[in-house]
């Protein structure tokens, strides 16, 4: 039985790799059919917010590694209510279909999972 | 028990500092490293490009110190590393690129190699940020 790893995304979308090298990391082991499981949380709940227009930034768009991951098998997507109301940005106006947390169901995500690496 | 050390701090920073002497107090204590595996900034920490001023705690020769001491795998990720300027003999010939700089003892290797060392490891330890 493979150990189960989340993923918590931190970083914003357009401050450097650190977003893209995280989804990279979610793609690898959903390759690997591992059960992988991410969180968005504070600036990383970014990455998620429908009609960005990176190429006004010279950035390659986020939205086809965002959009493959239930493809490789990552489906235990998960984002920060708290984050996202921060920010006003709704659960439902997301780029990717994903679960909102309140803090204590984070709380619960994080125990259960085997290992935990923190991307920011 | 066995540990899989995963860093992603830049090179020189504290945090890479610390990663060294953790796996350095675990390997001391008798326990096992199954894998360093240097990701997003921490690559370049295998450059064989860098100078330490003499009077500096030179990282990169401490890390070589400890590989080749306990034969550690240390994998430095591919995609990683080429992005950043960081290339093995191979690679700088298949891109056509005038030098390589990767350090002995480390080697180019994707992240499937991560994913193992978390699967087989018994505890997993990220180093990251800078601090």
């Amino acid at each position: 039985m493979s150990k189960s790893l989340l993923l918590l995304c931190q970083s914003s979308p357009w401050s450097g790799l650190s977003a893209r090298e995280t989804l990279d990391v979610a793609l690898a082991g959903g390759a690997f059919d591992l059960p992988i499981s991410m969180l968005w949380l504070g600036d990383g709940v970014w990455q998620l917010a429908a009609g960005q227009q990176p190429e006004l930034l010279a950035q390659k768009n986020l939205q086809a590694q965002l959009s493959s991951l239930p493809l490789f098998g990552v489906e235990q997507l998960f984002v920060c209510a708290e984050s996202l109301a921060e920010r006003s940005l709704q659960p439902d106006e997301l780029a990717l279909p994903v679960t909102a947390l309140d803090s204590q169901q984070i709380k619960q995500l994080i125990q259960q999972a085997d290992q935990v690496l923190n991307f920011s | 028990m066995q540990f899989a050390i995963v860093i992603s701090s830049p090179a020189q920073s504290a945090a890479m500092r610390r990663a060294l002497e953790f796996t350095r107090a675990v390997l001391a204590a008798g326990h096992s490293v199954n894998r360093v595996f240097f990701y997003q900034d921490a690559v370049l920490q295998a450059s064989s490009l860098q100078v330490v001023a003499q009077d500096e705690n030179n990282l990169t020769q401490q890390w070589q110190n400890l590989i080749q001491e306990y034969q550690l795998d240390a994998v430095v990720c591919i995609a990683a590393a080429l992005r950043r300027g960081l290339v093995d003999a191979a690679e700088a010939q298949r891109y056509g690129l005038p030098a390589s700089n990767l350090l002995p003892g480390f080697v180019l290797s994707g992240l499937g190699q991560l994913h193992e060392a978390i699967q087989e490891g018994e505890r997993v330890v990220h180093f990251r940020g800078q601090a």
